[in-house]
Formats: structure tokens, C-alpha cells, sequence
């Protein structure tokens, strides 16, 4: 099945949609014939990524409570419902880099608000419409944005590992939870990639051996793609 | 935030009126029990509109709140029934508000950078229709930004968004929320699978339960847009054919699914609208039972019960939820009430027999 048979008229929120990983799968997403809508925190940003894809652009804070049911209520009445979120927000913790040891507990607290309990709270605001959608049999899909620092132990990276880390147990217990509802949960590591993340985490590092955004976007559309027919429909009604 | 324990499942009370009008009290958590393996519960998916608008009335410079009570027309995004009120804010009964200045055809009403022209007044000073400038995206940005969802005189903390969608809400079409479908959390859905009962959605507009003018409350509800997918259809069909019950979580399902259904029964998929009352008169040709909130006679919601029992079960409920100290409006308690001469109702209840102690 070709990405534009599945991804074509799907409708896909991103959070992070302006920079890196986030703005390359708009582009893409968009050129395949998605309907989609990004959220990122800079409005000047947003409204420029929105005019250059026509996707729906929305300003808000996924670590920020109060911004959670107002960007789900943009996200479904803009494009009419969901069939795939994904959380590709993060927070990297504090840059530079330290130590938890040396970690302020604001610091700490960031991290988790944006890139753990910010994918917890969209999830569940988002939850009707996906399972709504997997009823309709459109899908019904959850994509978290994972890291290898939610396996590996790098020194320095602690506030952000964590956070993946329980991020990514959180994505296969939503699976285990939800998957009778027919809505599915991915974990995707895109691995290093030359993005301002990337840069304020590793000043110094060879930008030149890190991955372009578009491929890693490319390698979790195929992903989405190879996913789809497990997202299966939900039969409404149970055999008698 | 209100309490989140006032309106959980397990917290919540139910009344069930069974077929045969005999009534029994239940916990709310003990809704799985009242259904059974080849049912089907329909609940509605809307999510509701943050439709409190703190506006401008930019002829007289009057501070307004508006309303947004129902969708004008299902073909025009823009395009709203509303009401306006003046001075005060949701701590004042809404009967008890105050008219807002008098509006005219073609005014202007400012909400943030947006701007509303009213079109025409339905017959009230406060009723109004009226058109955004803008649709979609850019309308929804506003509402999230410069809406708050209808709050109530009895909720004295401020509702948030979070607090209006229930567990299955997809996407905004309603005024105020199909309340009922709070009984319905993911535990309960989980838990009807396993029992063999199916579940289906319709997404159906539910506008505004009160206007704080009798006469207006009158011509309530509003005609409410509604949409039906093929899948709902087809599991109603199976379900009917099967001998199986049809379960409305709320009135608005009666509502969705009378509108669009024949007279034999058959519901056909789409969008529709749903106009005019179900009272006594009207027959229900599709729902078997609903699921519904604790209301007062004369209020539409009641009303519409007339269609599933006779005066008399409905007296004898009102008295049991009256005795039994239930709690009506939005986040109370609930009540299931089968369809008068249907079957005996199963409960499988292992304390059927001896009533239990209303929580
Ligand atoms: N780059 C790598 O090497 C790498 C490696 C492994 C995993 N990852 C993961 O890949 C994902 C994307 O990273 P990236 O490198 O593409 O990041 P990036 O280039 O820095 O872009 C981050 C995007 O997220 C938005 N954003 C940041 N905080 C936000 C918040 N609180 N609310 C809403 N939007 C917010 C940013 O816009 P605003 O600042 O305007 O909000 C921007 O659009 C992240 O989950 C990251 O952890 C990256």
C-alpha cells in the first residue's frame, strides 16, 4: 500500500509542528493528502509553517494543563475529528546539559510537563475522537516520540531520560489498555538528528554525521503506514 | 475545577425503571448490570463548545455575554442561534439575568478580534441569530481563546473545558454536554465488551437546556443537527433483527435516532435534523431504554420521557428520586428507563430481591 493510500485523507495532529522532526512531517504528511494540524508555543511560527503547508496552526503549550482541551477542541473541530496523534514535543531538560545531580527541580519539572504528562493529558482529551475514528474504521493511532536516552544511560541527560523513558512504558500501557478500544500506541526513536534540540543538547557535535529531519520523518510515516491495518476496526456491535 | 468525585461513575446513583415499571436503586458503577450480551448502548460523541462569549455590542459599547445556544443551519459553519445577556454572570440565575441593550438586525457584537453581525431576532429580545466573519480553524482559535464553556448557578467554580466533554467526546458539536455520557467511562465500555454488549456513537448537536425565559424554555429544544455513521446504522439493524435492546446514553440519542429512523424501526446513516419535541404523542420506533439525567417535569429532557412511560410511572419515579435525595442537572445522578411493555428487564444483580441501601 502506497503512503498516499493511507495517509491521504487522514486527519493527524503533531505537536512540535514548526521545527525539526515536527515540521518535516507536516511537509510530508501534507504532500500525501493529510488533513493536519501542528501546535508549537511561537505564534509567528506557527502562522508561518501553517501558511507555507495549509495545515491548521495552533499556539499552545503541551506542558501547560490549561492549553490541553483548548488545543484538542482545535484540533478536532479543524479538521473534523482524529486519526493520528503525535506527540513529537519535548522538553530537553536543563541546557546546558547537567548532571541530575545538579538538576533544579523546576528543571525536572519541565521536562516531565512536556514531554511525559503533556502526551498523558492530549492522549486523554484526544481519546473519543481516536476511538471514534477506529469505530468509523479510519484508524485510530497515538505516535510518541521516543530517544535511545529512554533505554540508555547517558550521563547529563537524566531529566529528559527519565521522561522518554516513562514515556515510552506509558505508550505500551496505553496499548495494552486501549487496543480493545481499537486506538494503537507506537514508541519511535528517530534517532540523531541535526535539529536545534540536537544543537542546544550537543553544541559541538559534527553536524555533519547526524541525520537530516525528512529522513527520520520518512522512517516514521512508514511506520504509520506499516501500523495501519493493525489499527484495525472496531466492530460496533459484539456477535450475539 | 468542580469536584472530580461529584460526577465519577462509581460516586454517580442510579434509578433504573424497569419495563414493567417497577423501580429499583442502583449504583451508578452498577449500569453494566442493567444491559445484557447482545445489546447495544448508543451514546452521543459530541464534544461540547466552550459557547460563553464575553462580547461587545459595539452600538450602544454594552458589555454582553452570548450564549451560543444551536448551529442557525447544518450547511453553514458560521452562522449560530444565540443568546444575549446583559450585566452579571452565571452566579445570577439565568432567569434572573439581566436583558442586554436592545439589539438590532445587522449589528455589530465584537468576541476578542472576532466579529459577529446579527442577523435577525427570534422573537425575543434575547434570541437572536447571528454570523461570524470567519469559519473553521480561524473560528475555532477564537472559541478556545475568548470561550468558556455554559456554566451553571449551582456550579459555583468555573467549568473548565475538561470538565464539560465526557469520556467520549470527539469533536465540538454541542451547546452544553450530552451529560449522560459522564456514566460512560472507559472502565464501564471496557467492562459492557466483555459482557457482549456492543457499543456505537452518534454525534448530535444538543443546544441549551434553559434560557431563563419561560416563554423561550417553551420552544426548547432548539432543532439540533445530528450525524449518524453507517457503522451505528448497521449495528442498530443487527441488534433489532437479533431480538437485542437499543440503550440511548441520553436524550439526544432518542432524539438522533428517532429523527432518522422509519417507522419500522430502520435507521438510516447521514446527517439529519433533529426538529420539534418528543413528548407522549411521539412513537419510539428504535431506543428500548435511555440512560438520562434527574429532571423536572415541564423541562423538555422530562418530557421526553412521556414517550417510554405514562404519567403514572413517571409520577411514582419522580416521588422515588424526590424520597431517595438524587441530584438533578448536569453532574448528578442518572436514570434508566426502559420503554413501558417492553420485556422484563434483566438485572443481574445478585441482591435482586432484596432492594440494596442507596448509596
Ligand atoms: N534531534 C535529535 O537528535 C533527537 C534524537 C532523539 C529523539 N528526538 C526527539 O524528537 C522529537 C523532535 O525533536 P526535534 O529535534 O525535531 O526538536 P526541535 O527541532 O527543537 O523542534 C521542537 C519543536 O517543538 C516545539 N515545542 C517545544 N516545546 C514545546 C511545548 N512545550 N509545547 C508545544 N510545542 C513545543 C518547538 O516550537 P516552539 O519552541 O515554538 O514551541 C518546535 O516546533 C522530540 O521528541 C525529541 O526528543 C530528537
Amino acid at each position: 500500500m502506497s503512503h498516499t493510500d493511507t495517509i491521504g485523507g487522514a486527519r493527524i495532529a503533531v505537536t512540535g509542528g514548526t521545527a525539526g522532526l515536527g515540521r518535516a512531517l507536516v511537509g510530508q504528511f501534507k504532500e500525501a493528502g493529510a488533513s493536519v494540524a501542528l501546535v508549537a508555543r511561537t505564534a509567528t511560527e506557527v502562522e508561518r509553517v501553517a501558511k507555507e503547508t495549509g495545515a491548521v496552526g495552533i499556539v499552545a503549550d503541551v506542558g501547560r494543563a490549561d492549553d490541553v482541551h483548548p488545543i484538542a477542541l482545535q484540533v478536532t473541530g479543524g479538521l473534523g475529528g482524529l486519526d493520528v496523534l503525535i506527540n513529537n514535543a519535548s522538553d530537553l531538560g536543563p541546557v546546558p546539559l547537567a548532571p541530575l545531580a545538579d538538576t533544579t527541580d523546576a528543571a525536572f519539572e519541565a521536562a516531565l510537563a512536556v514531554s511525559l504528562l503533556g502526551p498523558f493529558r492530549l492522549t486523554k482529551a484526544l481519546l473519543g475522537a481516536l476511538a471514534g475514528s477506529a469505530r468509523e474504521g479510519r484508524g485510530g493511532l497515538v505516535i510518541n516520540i521516543s530517544s535511545d536516552a529512554a533505554t540508555s544511560a547517558y550521563a547529563g541527560w537524566g531529566a529528559y531520560s527519565a521522561s522518554k523513558a516513562a514515556l515510552r512504558h506509558m505508550s505500551a500501557i496505553w496499548d495494552e489498555e486501549m487496543s480493545e478500544s481499537g486506538v494503537r500506541f507506537l514508541s519511535i526513536d528517530p534517532g540523531d538528528m541535526d535539529t536545534a534540540l540536537h544543537a542546544a543538547a550537543l553544541p559541538d557535535a559534527d553536524r555533519t554525521a547526524l541525520r537530516h529531519p525528512a529522513e527520520a520523518a520518512r522512517e516514521v510515516i512508514a511506520a504509520i503506514v506499516d501500523a495501519w491495518p493493525r489499527a484495525a476496526t472496531v466492530p460496533v456491535e459484539v456477535d450475539g | 475545577m468542580i469536584a472530580a468525585g461529584a460526577r465519577s461513575e462509581a460516586a454517580a446513583r442510579l434509578l433504573v425503571v424497569g419495563a414493567d415499571g417497577r423501580i429499583r436503586h442502583r449504583r451508578g458503577s452498577d449500569l453494566v448490570r442493567q444491559v445484557r450480551s447482545g445489546d447495544l448502548v448508543v451514546a452521543n460523541d459530541a464534544a461540547t463548545i466552550p459557547a460563553s462569549l464575553a462580547a461587545r455590542h459595539v452600538r450602544s459599547g454594552c458589555t454582553v455575554e452570548i450564549r451560543l445556544a444551536a448551529w442557525a443551519s447544518p450547511d453553514d459553519p458560521a452562522a449560530f442561534v444565540a443568546l444575549v445577556f446583559g450585566e452579571g454572570d452565571h452566579r445570577t440565575r439565568t432567569e434572573d439575568r439581566a436583558l442586554p441593550p436592545p439589539v438590532r438586525p445587522n449589528d455589530v457584537l465584537t468576541v476578542g478580534p472576532l466579529r459577529a453581525t446579527v442577523l435577525d431576532l427570534l422573537g425575543s429580545p434575547r434570541l437572536i441569530r447571528l454570523r461570524f466573519s470567519v469559519s473553521g480553524a480561524a473560528l475555532w482559535a477564537a472559541f478556545a481563546r475568548h470561550g468558556r464553556p455554559i456554566q451553571y448557578a449551582h456550579v459555583p467554580d468555573p467549568l473548565g473545558l475538561g470538565d464539560v466533554w465526557t469520556p467520549l467526546a470527539a469533536r465540538p458539536f454541542a451547546f452544553e454536554p450530552p451529560s449522560a455520557g459522564f456514566a460512560l467511562g472507559w472502565r464501564a465500555l471496557s467492562a459492557l465488551r466483555a459482557c457482549g454488549v456492543g457499543v456505537a456513537t452518534l454525534t448530535h448537536a444538543a443546544g441549551v437546556s434553559s434560557t431563563g425565559d419561560p416563554d423561550l424554555d417553551r420552544r426548547l429544544p432548539l432543532d439540533e443537527p445530528y450525524v449518524i455513521p453507517s457503522q451505528t446504522a448497521a449495528a442498530i439493524a443487527a441488534v433489532r433483527s437479533r431480538g437485542g435492546r437499543v440503550v440511548a446514553i441520553g436524550t439526544t440519542v432518542v432524539r438522533a435516532l428517532e429523527a432518522a429512523s422509519t417507522g419500522d424501526g430502520v435507521v438510516s446513516a447521514g446527517a439529519g435534523v433533529a426538529t420539534g419535541r418528543v413528548t407522549a404523542a411521539t412513537a419510539i420506533n428504535v431506543v428500548d431504554a435511555v440512560l438520562t439525567g434527574v429532571h423536572q417535569p415541564g423541562e423538555s429532557h422530562f418530557e421526553l420521557l412521556r414517550a417510554f412511560a405514562d404519567a403514572t410511572v413517571l409520577q411514582h419515579m419522580s416521588t422515588a428520586l424526590e424520597a431517595g435525595g438524587y441530584r438533578s442537572h448536569e453532574f448528578g445522578d442518572v436514570v434508566l428507563i426502559e420503554r413501558q411493555g417492553r420485556c422484563a428487564p434483566a438485572d443481574h444483580d445478585a441482591t435482586t430481591g432484596r432492594e440494596p441501601v442507596p448509596a
